[in-house]
C-alpha cells in the first residue's frame, strides 16, 4: 500500500541520529522539533494501515495503525517531548550527547513496539527496549548504577527471549505470528508470552528490576524509563490478554503489597518506583476485567499515569539535580528555596491520588465501577484500600518529606528554567485530562457513554481522601508515623543479590571439596597401582629380574626329573 | 511560612472542619450505591481512615521484617 506517511519509530530513528550528530543550540531544536514532526505525521495515520513483509512463509507485520496503538502513540509523543523539555539543560554535561541520543532511541523502540503488528516484530523492539534505555541508568557514572542497569539489562533480554520462544511455539502451533488476542488457552506459548509481558510490567515476584533500576538513572533518564517500558507492557496486555481472569487477581496483589514498602522506603524516587506498580495494578486489574469499561479505564489510566508518574519523578529529579540528594532523610523544608517545583510536586501528587478535577480521577474510577458491575465485590475492597495507599504515599509522603516536614537546612534554587517548563506542560496536562475528560475519552479503544463526575463519585472519593490525609496527619502529630530511615528494604531482588551469590558460593565450595576428596582418593587408587606395577615391573621387581642361565637349568632340571617320576 | 506552629495549626483546624463537615453530609444526600457495604454511613470516611491507620502500621511492623543497613548489598 501506499503510505502519505510514516511509521512514527522512523521518524524517530532519524531524530536520534540527528541528536547524535549535533550539538549545542542546534541539538536543542531538534530535541524540540522531532517530537512535534511526529506528532504531525501521527495526527495522519488512520485506523487500518499497515505494511506487511513476507519473510520465510510467515508474515512480518511491522507497522499496523489502530485506535489502541494511535492512543498509546500520541502518549509517547507527549512523553517525549515534555522529557526532552526537561533534558535541556544537560547540553553542559559531557554524557549529555549519550543521554540524549539514548533517550530518543527509546523512544523510537517504544513506539516501534506500539505499532507492531507481529510477535516478532514486537520482539525486536523488545530488546531495543532494554538496549536504548540502559544508557539512561549508565549515565548516572556510579558503580551502583552500572550494577543497577547491568540487572535492568539482563532480566529484560531474558524477557524478550520468554517472548521469543513463546511466539515461535505459537507460530508453530496456529501458523501465524499475528499479534492479537492471545489468552490463555492452556498451551505453553500464551503462558511463555504472559510472562514476557509480566516481567516488563512488574508483576509481583518479577518486578525488582523496576525498584532496583529507576532510583538509579540519572535525574532527566529516569523520566523516559517511567514512561515507556511498563507502558509498552501494559499496551501489550490489553491487545494480548484482555479478559485473561487471572490478570484481575495479580492486579489486586500490585496494588496492594508496594504500598507497605512505599511507607518505609527512603528515597523518594523508589518510593515513586513502588507508587508506579502500585498503578500498574489498576490497569492489569482493568485489562484483566475485560470489558469495554474496564480496558478503556486501563488504557486511560495508563496515559494519565505517564503525565502524572513523569510530573512526580520530574519534580524529585529537580531535587536530586539541585540538592544531590534523593532520601527523604536529608530532605526537608525545600518549599522555601523551590516553591515552584514544590507545588508542581503537589498538582502530580494530587492528580495520582485521585482528587476531583486531578486526572487519575476520571481514568482510575472506569476500573473501579467496571470491577463492582462485573461483582467482584470482594476484590474491590482492596482496590480502595489501595486507593488510600496512592495518598499516603504518593500524595502527602513525597511532597511533605521533600519540601516540608523536618527543615533540612538546604538552600539551593528552582532547577534550570527548562525542568520546570516540562513540569508545568505535565502539570497543566494533568489538570487537563481531569477537567475535561471528554478528550481523552474520545482517543479510548471503545466508544462508551461514561461520565466519572456526579455528586456520589466526587462526594465518596473526597471524603476517602481526606480522611486518609487526616490519618496521615493523626499518625504524624502523634509520633506513630515512622521515622525516615537509612536503610535498604529487602524485596525480591534478595534472591539474586543476596541469597544466589551466596548460594552460588556455598555449592561452589561444596563441589570443590566433593570434587578435592574424590580426586585425592582417585589419585591414591592410581598411587597405589603405580607402586604395585613398580614392585612388580620395577628394577628390583620380581618380574623384571634377570635370572642366571645355571638357575634356569636347574629348575629345568628339577622339572623333567618330576615327570620322568609321573610317567615311569 | 510554615516553621510557625500557628500557620500550621490554623491548616490543621481547617482540615478538622472539612473532615467533620464531609461526615455530616454523608447523612443528608442521597448517593446512589453499588457495593453492599456502602450504605453504611460514612462508609468512605471510615475506610479510608481505618485503612491508612492499617497500612502505615502494618509498614512499620514490616521494618522489622525487611529493613537492613543502606550497605546491605555492599558498599555505595
Amino acid at each position: 500500500m501506499a503510505l502519505s506517511s510514516l511509521p512514527p519509530f522512523v521518524i524517530f530513528l532519524v531524530g536520534a541520529l540527528l541528536v547524535a550528530l549535533t550539538k549545542g543550540n542546534v541539538r536543542r531544536a531538534v530535541l524540540v522539533l522531532v517530537p512535534v514532526a511526529g506528532a504531525l505525521n501521527l495526527l495522519r495515520l488512520e485506523p487500518g494501515m499497515s505494511i506487511e513483509v513476507g519473510l520465510l512463509g510467515y508474515t512480518l507485520v511491522p507497522f499496523k495503525v489502530d485506535k489502541l496503538s494511535l492512543l498509546f502513540g500520541y502518549l509517547f509523543h507527549l512523553a517525549t517531548f515534555i522529557g526532552n523539555v526537561y533534558a535541556l539543560h544537560l547540553e553542559r554535561d559531557e554524557h549529555a550527547g549519550t543521554q540524549h541520543t539514548s533517550a530518543m532511541l527509546y523512544a523510537a523502540a517504544a513506539l516501534g513496539a506500539v505499532f507492531a503488528g507481529d510477535l516478532i516484530s514486537v520482539f525486536v523492539f523488545w530488546e531495543l527496549l532494554a538496549f536504548t534505555s540502559v544508557f539512561l541508568i549508565w549515565a548516572a557514572g556510579t558503580e551502583r548504577s552500572f550494577k543497577a542497569g547491568f540487572r535492568y539489562l539482563v532480566i529484560h533480554v531474558v524477557s524478550g527471549v520468554i517472548l521469543l520462544s513463546g511466539a515461535l511455539i505459537r507460530a508453530h502451533e496456529t501458523g501465524s505470528i499475528e499479534f492479537g488476542h492471545i489468552g490463555l488457552d492452556g498451551s505453553l506459548s500464551g503462558w511463555l508470552i504472559l510472562l514476557a509481558l509480566g516481567i516488563k510490567a512488574g508483576f509481583p515476584l518479577v518486578h525488582s528490576w523496576l525498584t532496583d533500576a529507576y532510583p538509579e538513572g540519572t535525574p532527566t533518564g529516569t523520566v523516559f524509563l517511567s514512561a515507556f517500558t511498563t507502558k509498552v507492557a501494559v499496551y501489550a496486555l490489553a491487545r494480548g490478554f484482555a479478559g485473561t481472569e487471572i490478570l484481575i487477581y495479580i492486579g489486586v496483589v500490585m496494588t496492594c503489597f508496594p504500598i507497605f514498602y512505599a511507607v518505609i522506603e527512603n528515597d523518594l524516587r523508589r518510593v515513586l518506583s513502588y507508587s508506579m506498580i502500585n498503578q500498574i495494578g489498576f490497569m492489569v486489574v482493568g485489562i484483566g476485567l475485560g470489558t469495554p469499561l474496564a480496558v478503556n479505564g486501563a488504557v486511560a489510566h495508563a496515559f494519565a499515569d505517564v503525565l502524572f508518574k513523569g510530573l512526580l519523578f520530574m519534580s524529585m529529579g529537580a531535587v536530586l539535580y539541585m540538592t544531590g540528594r534523593s532520601k527523604g532523610s536529608d530532605l526537608g523544608g525545600l518549599y522555601k528555596s523551590m516553591p515552584i517545583t514544590a507545588t508542581l510536586c503537589i498538582i502530580g501528587a494530587a492528580s495520582i491520588s485521585a482528587f476531583p478535577l486531578f486526572s487519575a480521577f476520571v481514568t482510575k474510577s472506569m476500573i473501579m465501577t467496571a470491577a463492582l458491575d462485573e461483582g467482584h465485590t470482594w476484590l474491590w475492597l482492596p482496590l480502595l484500600f489501595a486507593s488510600a495507599g496512592v495518598l499516603e504515599h504518593a500524595g502527602i509522603k513525597i511532597p511533605y518529606f521533600a519540601f516540608f516536614g523536618h527543615d533540612s537546612g538546604i538552600r539551593t534554587t528552582e532547577p534550570p528554567r527548562n525542568m520546570l517548563v516540562a513540569m508545568a506542560i505535565g502539570a497543566a496536562l494533568c489538570i487537563g485530562i481531569g477537567t475535561f475528560p471528554g478528550v481523552l475519552y474520545g482517543l479510548l479503544p471503545y466508544t462508551l457513554d461514561y461520565w466519572p463526575y456526579d455528586l456520589t463519585h466526587v462526594l465518596t472519593q473526597t471524603q476517602l481522601l481526606v480522611f486518609g490525609i487526616l490519618a496521615v496527619v493523626v499518625l504524624i502529630r502523634s509520633g506513630i508515623y515512622p521515622p525516615e530511615l537509612r536503610s535498604t528494604n529487602v524485596d525480591a531482588e534478595w534472591t539474586y543479590r543476596w541469597a544466589a551469590p551466596r548460594v552460588v558460593h556455598a555449592v561452589g565450595g561444596a563441589v570443590a571439596r566433593v570434587d578435592g576428596a574424590l580426586r585425592s582418593v582417585a589419585l591414591r587408587i592410581v598411587r597405589g597401582g603405580i607402586a604395585l606395577t613398580a614392585r612388580g615391573h620395577g628394577p628390583s621387581g620380581l618380574l623384571s629380574r634377570t635370572w642366571p642361565t645355571g638357575s634356569m637349568v636347574l629348575w629345568v632340571a628339577i622339572l623333567l626329573g618330576i615327570s620322568l617320576i609321573l610317567y615311569l | 511560612m510554615w516553621d510557625k506552629k500557628e500557620n500550621a495549626d490554623r491548616l490543621f483546624r481547617v482540615l478538622y472542619a472539612v473532615s467533620a463537615l464531609l461526615v455530616i453530609v454523608d447523612f443528608f444526600v442521597h448517593r446512589h450505591t453499588e457495593h453492599p457495604w456502602e450504605h453504611v454511613k460514612a462508609f468512605y470516611p471510615l475506610y479510608g481512615f481505618v485503612g491508612i491507620v492499617l497500612l502505615v502500621l502494618v509498614a512499620k511492623g514490616l521494618r522489622r521484617l525487611v529493613m537492613r543497613p543502606e550497605d546491605y548489598y555492599g558498599a555505595e
